[in-house]
């Protein structure tokens, strides 16, 4: 599986969404399932998945499918 | 600025959270809680209505004391916010219990993340930028009703942003849940530190008094416990504070338990005690004590009514509020942990108050 790949499925199990949802109008809260309790499921999923330990800030500031790609990055993980 | 605009809080949040003497923070602060008022004024038509009762704040009072202050119930009886109702993300309510009115808190996008940034900024300071691994005195299902979760919920929740592998040490039934415990120890004994986090009461009925009953220890020596919530319901039950730090370090190990003091209606400037056992405010808020007879502010070692000012809320105006605590101001800049700002001690509650707050919501089968 690509990281894309990875990353698109989280969204999809996390917040119950079809992947063609997935764009950069998906931002935090525009579902009912992307709330605190779901984006912290979400982080903790992608944490796993990538081995990753997101730093406080960009848990916060994590807050579209777009700009996750782009705070994934400073972590060298490249979806 | 206009009052059209929020204050930009940018420049604070790159500052030491304990790093401003007096005089600095007065200027900072009192230009901040200035411009809030007017946003508020110019917002929340409310709260104008108020300001035009109450007169503006009282003439004779200069710097925090002179901000216009609201008594926290007002959040119980009123909706009061100031921005538009679509532009509201998240609502926060207290105490929900047996027919009691709650507070509701609204909070739209900006104010949410800010409050989220301040309250990364003071956990900075007790736990370092790292998050560690987490274990939270409660039960998940704190968590279950996602529509509307207690501010139990809503306070585990935010803390968890600064743990990883977030575990509950309670079952549904709220019984603790030693093999889950156990398994989390043991997958994480090469971390350096475990943030332990739960409330003040929960800490007491639910993990340390069932310890002692089993007769058993939770290797807990590198955690760093973090509670608050009251000391109502553990003073009714008779346990000091000092009790219940040895029995904590007795059962647990746990050497470093840290206490603090905040409420829902300001929710991410909370107040955190230092090595001493004192509460701090940090450069994002302030304390100020009033004679609750006439609410005249009182000096330092005098215990009064405590009035918490915070920067963070936009979204409601609910930057200077009139608490039901009763406090004592202790000092400032002066504490021997080297933390500027005032630090102060929270005593019981007022007496006429009726029981609200985190922890002491949860009522305890007997």
């Amino acid at each position: 599986m690509t990281a894309r790949e990875t990353y698109t499925n989280i969204f999809i199990e996390s917040f119950g969404v079809e992947a063609g949802a997935l764009n950069e109008s998906f931002v935090y809260q525009c579902v009912p399932s992307w709330d605190s309790v779901g984006h912290m499921s979400m982080i903790a999923a992608l944490e796993d998945a990538f081995d990753i330990a997101l730093e406080v800030d960009d848990i916060v500031d994590f807050s579209s499918f777009t700009k996750g790609i782009e705070i994934l990055a400073k972590y060298g993980v490249t979806v | 600025m206009t009052p059209l605009d929020a204050p930009d809080l940018s420049d604070l949040l790159t500052l030491p959270p304990y790093g401003l003497a007096a005089a600095e923070k007065l200027a900072c602060l009192g230009r901040i809680l200035d411009e809030l008022t007017h946003f508020h004024r110019a917002h929340c038509p409310a709260y104008r209505r108020m300001l035009e009762v109450l007169g503006g704040g009282a003439p004779d009072e200069s710097g925090l004391a002179a901000i216009p202050f609201l008594p926290v119930r007002l959040f119980k009886d009123m909706e009061l916010l100031s921005v538009e109702r679509d532009q509201v993300v998240k609502t926060l309510t207290s105490s929900g219990t047996s027919g009691q009115a709650v507070s509701r808190i609204f909070l739209d996008r900006a104010t949410a993340a800010l409050q989220s940034k301040v309250l990364a900024r003071l956990m900075g300071d007790l736990l370092g930028q790292q998050r560690h691994p987490m274990l939270v005195i409660d039960t998940p299902s704190v968590l279950k009703d996602r529509a509307a979760f207690s501010a139990r919920g809503a306070g585990i929740l935010g803390f968890s942003l600064f743990g990883r592998d977030v575990t509950y040490a309670l079952d549904d039934t709220m019984q603790l849940d030693l093999p889950r415990i156990e398994a989390f120890l043991e997958k994480h004994r090469e971390a350096p530190t475990l943030f332990v986090f739960g409330f003040t009461f929960m800490v007491w009925r639910h993990l340390v008094q069932p310890l002692a009953a089993l007769g058993r220890r939770l290797p807990l020596e590198r955690g760093v416990l973090l509670h608050g919530g009251g000391w109502k319901k553990l003073a009714d039950a008779a346990v000091a504070p000092a009790a219940f730090r040895s029995a904590l370090a007795d059962h647990c190990g746990l050497q470093r338990v840290v206490d603090y003091y905040g409420m829902v209606e300001q929710t991410g400037s909370i107040y955190l005690a230092c090595e001493r056992g004192h509460l701090h405010a940090p450069i994002f808020s302030d304390i100020l004590i009033r004679d609750p007879r006439d609410f005249a502010v009182l000096p330092a070692g005098r215990s009064g009514l405590i009035e918490v000012l915070s920067v963070l809320p936009q979204s409601y105006p609910g930057h200077a509020l009139l608490t039901e605590d009763l406090g004592t101001l202790l000092g400032e800049d002066d504490c021997l942990c080297g933390r500027l700002g005032r630090y102060f001690s929270v005593e019981r509650r007022a007496p006429r108050a009726e029981p609200r707050g985190c922890s002491d919501t949860y009522a305890a089968p007997a």
